[in-house]
């Protein structure tokens, strides 16, 4: 019965071969087109990432080849009043905003790592049906939430509160700028360490339990360790965003120029410097090169961040 | 058996940790949402909705969603294109193993040293003036690593007998990423571009030296080529929400109320993208 | 329609060696694969018989560190050497293990081939696509839901659904690798049915895990082990007086 179609449609073919040859070059033109356009793409995301890198080299280093300061002075000395012009000769000791970017950010690891890695645990090994249908993408809402939002809300909520409970003159401190970057990074936080916690094979838990383990024993003993590198991960992931945020910081840190002494300290961050300097200086000048040479290091501190994500991620080679 | 019991009363208290921090960080999220939101608009007048040049939301409503707009008609095409040579043409060695370290490099840069960047080169090297598309560009940059990882990994995550089955038939490799890859894993494409859109709302840090703030727009002009009041005219000044919050800083005696207001703005967006994703 | 002499040759395979990379997979494979005819492949996991398979509309092109070497000709012509393989995987189908239909409708999955072959006009590729799904039996069941998702079809129809998909490029022959080893026994045996009724029109190459059916379908059967061919015959032949001793050994189930 379908012989009648099929010698209908062997015409079809002939002809259909008889425009192959034409229509066969073409495809393969096409194809190697096409190929090609998918290759410019990475490409050039290659030439912008090689592109930021440079610029903010080119432009960052003027601090140590125009203006000729030492890169110890310029890690190493709280002496920061950089001249706005190009003639230079002012000081560029960027350590009091290294200092601020490090307290801010360790702080806020501080308070947000047991918490993260608590409600990772919770919404994988507690409550799995409540966390993976609500908590979960509650969390990651939150990981959404633009970072001047946080920082308006520390500004106008946060501030005034730590002025009242601990009888302060200002509430913008190292304190108020930890709590909010620890709110921002503790959906990266928990949401990474979660899924490496689930990532642990279910085995595991299976021979922890034959064993007679509760489930704490269990998740302290033997979850735990195996998700250790995935855990770690998450935790640079969350530093890594604490250390680029700058707005949210400029809004509760209290931008003085000074080294913190304590908690409730005011100082400034990396970050924070750049984003309210940066639109006063003078193109060109000793402070806005300086001012570059501290987003370089920004720049240099994310690759590291990279490299040590890489390096704690990497495959174990005990296990074979 | 003292051990046991030990055991089992350690484990009761530890999860009754666990349920402390889930609560607690359940309520205060919950909280800090309805309390961005209820503050925003109890404190708003009728005039903060209007589309004035001073004292209302309406103009940076429309700048924000208008610049991720026309951030996302850069980093799409670029992010899918990269995501896709990744997961469909990129052979094993050093050229691709430095386009992921590029893009894991992208993905963690501070938004600030983007927006620096994006001041340097669209500002300073092609003279563009502080603009809506210098934003734009320096927005598109953050949103490229999002969109190329969620396309490589979509295509990665199809099952790979798609691809055999359409070779099988006789097509070309770009025949079958076109016809039959792409369209299957489309949904989670647009996850990517979902969430790189909803991160772009919130941007600020990236915009602070690019787009500059004011925002003078006359409704009724609509002619493309008068400058800076034209709505769509991509070469004038945006102020987006976002800035709005910051701007209400710097300036003395603007009204805190009306950065309330730009914050349950944002945060409602947020919100409404973040749904958007999840469906 | 071109007349096909009896014992014709479709394929003509010397001195076949494939290494995935240390690997020696396929050792020496000489074999000529007779037109209109049903070859089935048989022999453990790991003997050989899917990669040959594969050889033969060069899917394995896509496997990383895979090394071929020796001749394959087509209709006298190498598929190495004297053609491209989107050319050859016109001619030479192939239907796999599992069903594999794409996210998209019934008829969207047949019309693919036709289509990425430029095919655009609607009345020809409606043709095509009736055509096809009636050669694979399949036209019945699926002609009321033509617009509807292949993926919500049951295991069987979705193999037969490919195997129309692949019809429709009007290939010469058609590989077959182990098409029934994911389905029931009513839909295997439909697939049986189809594959001897296709032999008219077309030379099918077949990999099956199951003597009974190299038995109930195919004319000739190569028994493969270990990389190699030890016996090639025809099929009431080789499973009634087998030549060698492991063939023997492996169709009286000693191991396997």
């Amino acid at each position: 019965m379908y012989c009648v179609f099929r010698e209908n449609s062997e015409q079809q073919y002939i002809s259909l071969i008889k425009g192959e040859n034409m229509k066969k070059q073409n495809m393969f033109t096409k194809e190697y087109a096409w190929r090609g356009l998918m290759t410019a793409g990475g490409l050039l995301v290659i030439a912008i990432t090689i592109c930021i890198g440079a610029f903010l080299i080119y432009k960052g280093s003027g601090t140590f080849t125009i203006f000729g300061h030492s890169i110890f002075e310029f890690l190493g000395s709280t002496d920061w009043n950089p001249e706005d012009n190009a003639q230079g000769g002012g000081t560029v000791g960027a350590l009091i905003f290294i200092v601020g970017s490090l307290c801010t950010c360790g702080l806020a690891l501080l308070i947000a790592t047991p918490f993260a890695v608590g409600s990772a645990i919770f919404m994988i090994e507690i409550a799995p049906k409540f966390g993976e249908k609500f908590y979960r993408p509650i969390v990651e809402i939150f990981a959404g939430i633009p970072s001047v939002v946080y920082g308006w809300v520390g500004l106008t909520v946060l501030i005034p509160a730590i002025k009242k409970v601990f009888h302060l003159q200002v509430g913008h401190s190292v304190l108020a700028a930890g709590i909010v970057l620890a709110l921002m990074i503790f959906p990266t936080i928990s949401n990474v360490a979660a899924d490496s916690i689930h990532s642990v094979p279910k085995d595991y838990r299976m021979a922890a339990y034959g064993l007679g383990s509760t489930r704490w024993q269990s998740i302290y003993k033997v979850v735990i360790p195996a998700a250790g590198s995935g855990i770690l991960s998450g935790i640079i992931l969350g530093l890594a965003r604490a250390f680029g945020e700058a707005l949210a910081v400029a809004m509760v840190i209290g931008q003085t120029t000074a080294l913190p002494k304590g908690l409730f300290s005011t100082t400034k961050s990396l970050t924070t410097e750049i984003a309210a300097q940066m639109g006063n200086a003078t193109e060109g000048g000793e402070m806005k090169t300086a001012l570059w040479t501290m987003a370089l290091l920004l720049f240099l501190l994310s690759l590291l961040f990279i490299l040590l994500i890489h390096y704690f991620s990497r495959p174990k080679k005990d296990k074979e | 058996m003292n051990r046991v019991q030990r055991a089992r009363g350690i484990n009761q208290i530890m999860t009754g940790v666990f349920y402390l921090i889930a609560v607690f960080f359940f309520t205060l999220l919950i909280g800090f949402a309805s309390y961005v939101i209820i503050k925003g608009f109890t404190g708003a007048t009728p005039e903060m909705f209007a589309f004035a040049r001073k004292g209302s939301i309406g103009n940076q409503l429309f700048n924000t969603i208008y610049l991720v707009f026309i951030s996302l008609l850069f980093s799409i095409p670029l992010g899918v294109t990269a995501g896709i040579y990744l997961a469909m043409y990129a052979k094993k060695g050093f050229l691709t193993k430095f386009l992921r370290i590029c893009i894991e490099t992208l993905s963690s840069l501070p938004s600030i040293v983007v927006g620096l960047f994006g001041y340097l080169v669209f500002l300073v090297f092609f003279g563009l003036g502080k603009s809506l598309l210098a934003g734009a560009l320096s927005v598109s940059i953050l949103a490229i690593p999002v969109i190329t990882t969620t396309t490589e990994d979509a295509i990665n995550g199809l099952p790979g007998h798609y691809l055999q089955a359409s070779l099988g038939l006789g097509a070309t490799r770009w025949q079958s990423i076109y016809h039959v890859l792409i369209p299957a894993c489309i949904p989670r494409i647009m996850t990517g571009v979902i969430l790189a859109a909803g991160r772009g709302f919130g941007e600020a840090a990236a915009l602070l030296y690019t787009t500059g703030s004011g925002t003078d727009l006359r409704w009724n002009n609509w002619n493309l080529t008068s400058p800076p009041t034209c709505p769509l005219n991509i070469f004038r000044p945006a102020e987006t929400l976002s800035l709005q919050i910051w701007g209400g800083l710097q300036i003395n005696g603007q009204d805190p109320n009306l950065a309330n207001l730009s914050a349950a703005i944002l945060m409602i967006l947020v919100l409404l993208f973040s749904i958007g994703e999840m469906h | 329609m071109e007349a096909k002499k009896a014992n014709d040759y479709k394929f003509d395979i010397s001195h076949l060696n494939l290494h995935y990379g240390d690997f020696h997979a396929l050792k020496d494979v000489n074999m000529k694969i007779e037109a209109n005819k049903i070859t089935a492949f048989i022999g453990p996991s790991g003997c050989g018989k899917s990669t040959f398979l594969k050889t033969l509309n060069r899917m394995n092109d896509l496997v990383e560190n895979c090394k071929i070497d020796g001749n394959v000709l087509l209709d006298g012509k190498d598929i190495f050497k004297e053609m491209d393989e989107i050319t050859l995987r016109h001619r030479v189908g192939m239907v796999f293990q599992q069903p594999n239909p794409f996210p998209k409708s019934v008829y969207d999955n047949v019309a693919y081939g036709p289509r990425i072959a430029g095919i655009k006009k609607k009345s020809q590729l409606d043709e095509i696509v009736e055509r096809s799904l009636r050669q694979a039996a399949i036209w019945d069941e699926l002609k009321d839901r033509l617009n509807k998702s292949a993926l919500g079809l049951s295991g069987g129809q979705q193999q037969r659904l490919c195997i129309a998909r692949t019809l429709a490029v009007e290939p010469e022959v058609i590989l077959m690798d182990e098409p029934t080893s994911a389905l029931d026994p009513i839909s295997t045996s439909k697939i049986e049915d189809l594959a001897m009724e296709l032999k008219k029109d077309y030379t099918i190459v077949m990999v099956t895990h199951n003597m009974q059916q190299a038995v109930r379908v195919s004319d000739n059967t190569a028994f493969f082990l270990l990389g190699e061919v030890i016996e090639y015959n025809d099929t009431e032949k080789l499973f009634s007086i087998p030549e060698d001793k492991r063939t023997e050994d492996y169709i009286t189930g000693r191991f396997g």
